[in-house]
């Protein structure tokens, strides 16, 4: 079992736990990712490596609450436990380039936040471009402030930061000039997708972090296979990091619609059991 | 005088149109009468052939005498003394290419039924005297096993049993490997192999769940952590894809997918938080055990399934019972046929799949006749779900991790006689080392790798 040891509510539906978890934070690296369990009967979901600690052991992961397993994540208190805790798994982002520009998206957020702190340790130029819909969902933001050189904050409906979308930014920042060895999008796949429309007209190296279903997350299943230039890669051990300009989005987007319907209706029966409403 | 009966005393089993409805075990299991008459077929041979055909040597006509006699606790422990998961090896061994291919009495008729009296002795002491086992006297010495399947698994059983301190790590959550999350319930009960998994705990082997070496430690931090020797069980799990087009689309899975939903994350139970595809008709690609235990799900799951494979009934690699089995419950067997393309409809999901018809040429390297594709012979089968049953390879986590591990071109690590790799102190067995094979080469390997690091470690410690 894997104890809790400190909860905080981010916003509304974003949370961040420690977890005691020394055998994963030995070793783990930016870009990894864990696979838990809840409890007993629960099934195995892949959450992103936020910070880990190997001297303490403790590892921070944040989850948004989308549908049955965040939400029973969610009633866990400190000081209770998780079932299974594994990792890290997936390989670790590479750390190169000297003037980056890290984009985050949403929850997405939470994976951008680790990948622009290790380029910012390694000495690179840092520019963050984060989108969020309102001011209400904003996270992390003192966080990627302090290891970033710039700080853009993008909302969609204007209520906080700039309004408009990260591919806005990133497009506005590109034509004034300002030349980017690497681009990281990491948030829904939409918006990658959409980062990647606009690199690839200015050729500029982008890498994705993808994020499909998941069982096991050790390579022996290929339920998060995708398709990378003429290859079929499986996300668990060969990314979750791709060069964007060779991800095939679309498919990668009907994949991950495989059991909306299951995942809706298993939500909509535990938020009655809670009387909860999920954003 | 024995039984001179030419036929093995029948297995109960569930009805085909019942058991389709439920995922419990379709054989039941010998009644002691009907053991204590099965029993009574052995002639008792003094040459023991039978004892050779086991990877594991089992002394069974001493375990069934003791059956003969009714002591069902010293035919269990006869059969403990060499194999650490005897109900399993009763139901999943391919008994008919082991054992009782070289029965005696198989020459002229049935061979008898060592598989089921096997099964039969490990379940009457599982359910009447289950009694913990005594935890040998430690020799003070540190062996890790990587992976829990049943070459691991039988390693660290016998390894503990000699004296030593095991630590098993596996990356799921739960130890078994295959016998948890590839083979299915209704041919081989969780529970039991969980009370298999129990016993070694008792002996004193530590199994680490959720840890992945090559990830959460390597190799060789494990040496740098104290373990004097290692064995690597870590199998071939790595599932094998035809890379045709449409294979990604909603609705195709490999084997190991559908089967990990189903068995391990027991999706087929209402109310699983973990999804499966109610699927109606079910295109099943590959003719072995693991292509038969994926048809027989589907049609659990209520679909009508299509195997589809590419030589005739009589390549047919999987186990004759499984496929008679598969047959019984209504399976359609597609035999001379491949795949070429799955069609998608438009939210993309499968639709139909195009497969071609074959016939057999000349005999290849393997000795299989080699299939043909006969031209312009393409044809549809409707279908919302494929489930591709083609061979899996090892997994190349711990090779990529470790340094001077020599593999061959397939991926499997390279040992010598002794199971020991191209690094000294490293030994491998099961699948890891010859691809995907059986449960029981697996453990043949497992009880080898144990008495070589045995060997390994004493001579050590002497010099």
């Amino acid at each position: 079992m894997y104890t809790i040891l400190k909860k905080e509510i981010l916003n509304p539906t974003v949370t961040k736990m420690v977890i005691q978890a020394p055998n994963v934070a030995k070793r783990a690296k930016a870009g990894q990712f864990i696979i838990l369990r809840v409890d007993e009967q629960g099934e195995r979901i892949p959450l992103t490596i936020a910070d880990a600690d190997p001297e303490t052991g403790e590892v921070s992961i944040i989850y948004q609450i989308v549908g049955k397993t965040t939400m029973a994540l969610n009633q866990k208190q400190e000081g209770e436990a998780l079932q299974d805790f594994v990792g890290p798994l997936g390989q670790p982002s590479e750390i190169e380039g000297e003037r980056v520009c890290v984009i985050g998206g949403g929850v997405g957020c939470a994976i951008a936040y680790p990948t622009a702190k290790a380029f910012h340790h390694a000495g690179s130029e840092v520019s963050t471009i984060v989108g969020f819909r309102n001011q209400d969902l904003v996270i992390l933001e003192d966080e990627f402030k302090e290891v970033s050189d710039h700080y853009y904050l993008m909302s969609d409906d204007g209520s906080v930061g700039e309004k408009g979308l990260v591919t806005n930014k990133l497009e506005e920042l590109i034509q004034n000039g300002v030349q980017f060895d690497k681009v990281i999008a990491i948030g829904p796949v939409i918006m990658m997708k959409f980062v990647c429309e606009v690199t690839k007209k200015y050729n500029i190296p982008t890498v994705v972090s993808m994020n499909p279903i998941m069982i096991d997350g050790t390579g022996m299943c290929g339920g998060c296979r995708l398709k990378v230039g003429d290859e079929i890669k499986f996300a668990c051990v060969d990314g979750p990091d791709f060069d964007g300009h060779l991800v095939d989005f679309d498919e990668a987007m009907s994949r991950n619609r495989a059991y909306a319907s299951f995942e809706k209706h298993e939500r909509d029966e535990f938020c009655n059991l809670l009387n909860q409403e999920v954003h | 005088m024995p039984n001179m009966s030419p036929k093995k005393v029948e297995m109960p089993v569930q009805e085909p149109e019942v058991r389709i409805q439920n995922f419990e075990e379709v054989a039941i299991g010998y009644t002691p009468e009907m053991a204590k008459e099965e029993a009574e077929r052995c002639l008792h041979c003094a040459h023991k052939p039978c004892v050779q055909g086991c990877p594991v040597n089992v002394n069974i006509p001493d375990f069934i005498q003791q059956v003969k006699e009714g002591d069902l606790e010293e035919a269990y422990r006869i059969i403990s003394l060499t194999s650490s998961l005897p109900a399993v090896c009763g139901r999943v061994c391919p008994q008919e290419s082991q054992c009782e291919k070289y029965c005696v009495r198989g020459i002229k008729t049935e061979a008898v039924a060592i598989g089921r009296l096997e099964r039969f002795v490990a379940d009457t002491h599982r359910k009447e005297n289950d009694a913990p086992l005594e935890r040998p006297i430690s020799n003070g010495h540190k062996v890790a096993v990587v992976g829990a399947g049943p070459a691991g698994l039988t390693a660290a059983g016998d390894l503990a049993k000699m004296g030593y301190e095991v630590t098993v790590f596996e990356a799921l959550h739960v130890a078994g490997g295959v016998l948890m999350y590839g083979i299915p319930e209704f041919r081989l009960p969780k529970e039991i192999v969980q009370a298999e998994i129990k016993h070694l705990e008792e002996l004193g082997v530590d199994i680490v769940t959720n840890f992945v070496v090559g990830r959460s430690d390597t190799i060789d931090s494990l040496i740098d952590d104290g373990f004097e020797a290692i064995f690597i069980g870590s199998g071939a799990g790595l599932p094998n894809f035809m890379n045709m087009p449409g294979e990604n689309l909603k609705g195709v899975y490999s084997a190991n997918e559908f089967l990990t939903r189903i068995n391990l994350m027991k999706a087929y139970v209402p109310g699983s938080p973990t999804p499966i595809q109610n699927p109606k008709r079910t295109v099943v690609i590959g003719g072995g055990n693991v292509a038969m235990d994926a048809a027989r799900c589907a049609r659990r799951l209520g679909s009508e399934v299509h195997i589809v494979y590419r030589r005739s009934l009589e390549e047919l690699p999987a186990r004759k019972e499984e496929v008679e089995h598969a047959m019984e419950e209504g399976i359609i067997f597609d035999l001379l046929c491949n795949p070429v393309q799955v069609i998608g409809d438009e939210e993309g999901w499968v639709k139909q799949v195009e497969c071609v018809r074959m016939e057999l040429g000349e005999p290849d390297a393997s000795g299989r006749r080699r299939p043909i594709e006969i031209a312009n012979s393409n044809f549809l089968i409707d279908a919302d779900c494929m489930i591709m049953a083609i061979g899996t390879s090892p997994n190349p986590l711990i090779r990529h991790t470790t340094q001077g591990l020599e593999v061959n071109r397939r991926g499997c690590l390279i040992v010598d006689d002794q199971e020991m790799t191209s690094r000294e102190g490293i030994y491998a067995g099961g699948d890891a080392v010859t691809g995907a094979a059986t449960v029981i080469s697996a453990m043949g390997a497992g009880k080898k790798g144990a008495q070589s690091i045995d060997a390994y470690i004493k001579a050590r410690s002497n010099s």
